[in-house]
């Protein structure tokens, strides 16, 4: 098969199936149970370290934190 | 981590500087010599001259003592200092150049015969489209990625003055273009006028821009990469990809600007507008949401409305931007499939863009009461605003039976300048004024009125903008596809030009409105800058002095 026809192929079959499954699999992953929780987090990012990078051990301490 | 590199080893590399900088200084030199072409000659000297400006300067700094200074407690914010002047001021170039090319077409005679080959509308009309995309935009986006990307991830840019490299090189990349614009160095692809060598330029700042910010998100301290930047990201990474495809030629000489494109025939059309749709879908579009996710929050004092809807936002707007282009190639050699398959894309497109819109303005539910009292947000929100109605336009455009009147009239341009002027010409207005207190530790901007000023400049210069260029363009649409019993076609195209003048002296009078705006906005910051009472600097280990 000519390498046109075989892309041509590829691309409105496999690789449109596997653009949209992932697509579909990011809106389902960000609807999950308990994301409401998982992304207040982030989106208070731009209130943190408005005037200076975070000191060393400081962001670790806040990860840490987290985790337990 | 990484706190010292900037300082460290300097002396060394001085030597290597230098001897590139000679290196190039003669190349350029010789290049000139043998140019073939004014626009190369001119570019060539420009070269030389920058880059033996360079070589003095690093030769005078070369054996000096280099203090060793740890940076790595506060962010670099010199470097978004010099990006938020030069937006301002590409900005009102920009704008005075689309202002005069507006008159020249209402009054052909401002097409004056002394200049004519160099300052004729068709020399400056991409002096004016680039001016205020890649100057303009291109600065504020550079700009505020530096400043985001730093808050955002808690850490200083990385890479030390690669940076600084980033903002001085792209400022060549413009003033190379600009002056070959005026001397007849072209490549006749809208958006991607500039020849073959400021490409190659461009190419090599882009992949240092990439690193800065990639390498700034790499070691950030915060767990999560805040949504902004992933808007960033997508713009830096998809111009990349954009510029190099659509670039493809091969110089006709080592010294001459002309070269000849790989592509032809519709192919090259496909990939041009690829490119050009995804220019506004990348550069206009993701680049400044990633500043709507960062500015809009932070003068609201709030949260982004959604975080889950930003991320569906961001992933829908990459999927599909970039299948949009072919709807610039209706009713043309491309075939059909393609045509229709843009066609759709770009009103499937309509969601996320909505969707954006809401995000960006749902954000303020509970302080609705601010846009009474803050300017600042009432900029911010009417783009937002501006950036719902041309998502709205643009789709409806793209319809085949609509484009087939709209294609080729004044209605596009009036739409991509609601687009420009209202979606990013308000948002990045709304960052400067948020960011120059900031970065000049000042307690506030100098007068609040006069950005009141500004905004309603603006706001009337949009709309008597695109109003006029509404009807221009469906009149211009119809009298062309006019016929009479017999089938003939009714009116001539000078018909056509006769009917516009009103409208074209309307817009440019909008052009003139806008540009006043803009003129209060640089005397409003500077103002700020020199009198606005200081605040003690925050981002810093060591007091201020």
């Amino acid at each position: 098969m000519e390498t046109y026809t075989f892309l041509r192929a590829f691309a409105d079959s496999w690789m449109l199936l596997f653009l949209f499954v992932f697509f579909i699999g990011v809106v389902i992953w960000v609807l999950r149970p308990g994301s409401t929780e998982t992304y207040e987090e982030p989106s208070s990012i731009p209130f943190r370290h408005e005037d200076k990078p975070a000191q060393r051990g400081e962001a670790d301490a806040e990860a840490d934190a987290k985790e337990a | 981590m990484g706190a010292v590199t900037e300082t460290k080893g300097r002396n060394m590399t001085n030597y290597f500087k230098l001897i590139v900088l000679g290196v190039i200084a003669l190349l350029a030199l010789i290049a000139a010599n043998y140019a073939r072409d004014l626009a190369y000659l001119v570019n060539a000297l420009t070269v030389a001259l920058v880059a033996a400006g360079l070589f003095i300067w690093t030769l005078r700094k070369t054996d000096e003592p280099v203090p060793a200074v740890d940076l790595s407690g506060q962010y670099m914010d010199g470097v978004v200092r010099a990006g938020v002047i030069a937006t301002a001021l590409w900005g009102v170039v920009g704008f005075l150049a689309g202002t005069f090319i507006a008159f020249q077409l209402a009054f052909p005679v401002l097409n004056f015969d002394w200049a004519q080959g160099y300052l004729n509308f068709g020399r400056l009309r991409p002096l004016h489209t680039s001016a205020v995309i890649f100057a303009f935009g291109g600065n504020a986006l550079i700009a505020t990625s530096f400043y985001v990307v730093q808050r955002t991830s808690a850490a200083r840019l990385w890479g030390g003055n690669l940076a600084w490299f980033v903002f001085w090189g792209y400022q060549l990349v413009i003033v190379l273009a600009a002056t070959g614009y005026l001397l007849g160095a072209t490549q006749s692809k809208e958006y991607a006028e500039p020849e073959w060598y400021v490409d190659w330029w461009l190419t090599i700042v882009w992949v240092a821009y990439l690193a800065v910010f990639l390498g700034t998100i790499v070691r950030r301290k915060e767990r999560h990469i805040y949504v902004a930047n992933w808007f960033y990201l997508s713009f830096i990474l998809t111009v990349a990809m954009l510029h190099i495809v659509n670039n493809l030629s091969i110089p006709v000489s080592v010294f001459g600007s002309k070269s000849v494109q790989v592509f032809s025939g519709v192919q090259d059309a496909m990939v041009q507008w690829w490119y050009g749709h995804n220019a506004v879908g990348f550069f206009l579009t993701a680049g400044f949401l990633g500043m709507m996710y960062y500015f809009v929050p932070k003068q609201a004092e709030r949260p982004i409305y959604s975080y889950k809807l930003s991320i569906v936002h961001f992933w829908a707007l990459i999927f599909i931007y970039i299948w949009a282009g072919p709807h610039h190639l209706h009713y043309t050699a491309l075939p059909d499939w393609a045509s229709t398959l843009g066609m759709v894309f770009s009103i499937v497109l309509w969601m996320p863009s909505w969707g954006g819109m809401i995000n960006g303005l749902m954000t303020l539910s509970g302080a609705w009461d601010k846009l009474r009292t803050d300017p600042i947000i009432r900029m911010m929100v009417i783009s937002v605003g501006f950036y719902g109605m041309s998502t709205f336009e643009g789709p409806m455009m793209s319809i085949r039976a609509v484009n087939s009147l709209s294609h080729y009239t004044d209605w596009t341009i009036g739409h991509v300048h609601s687009g420009a002027l209202g979606w990013n010409g308000m948002i990045t207005f709304g960052a400067l004024y948020f960011l120059v207190p900031r970065l000049w530790n000042r307690e506030r901007l100098y007068s609040l009125s006069l950005v009141s000023w500004h905004f309603w400049l603006a706001t009337i210069g949009i709309i008597l903008y695109a109003a006029s260029m509404w009807v221009t363009g469906i009149m211009e649409g119809l009298m062309w596809r006019e016929v009479d019993a017999n089938g003939f076609l009714v009116n001539a195209f000078a018909d056509t030009v006769a009917a516009k003048l009103p409208m074209y002296v309307v817009r440019g009078l909008g052009g003139v409105l806008y540009i006043a705006g803009a003129i209060i906005m640089c005397y409003n910051l500077f103002m700020t800058v020199k009198r606005s009472p200081a605040v003690e600097a925050t981002n810093s280990v060591v007091p201020a002095e």
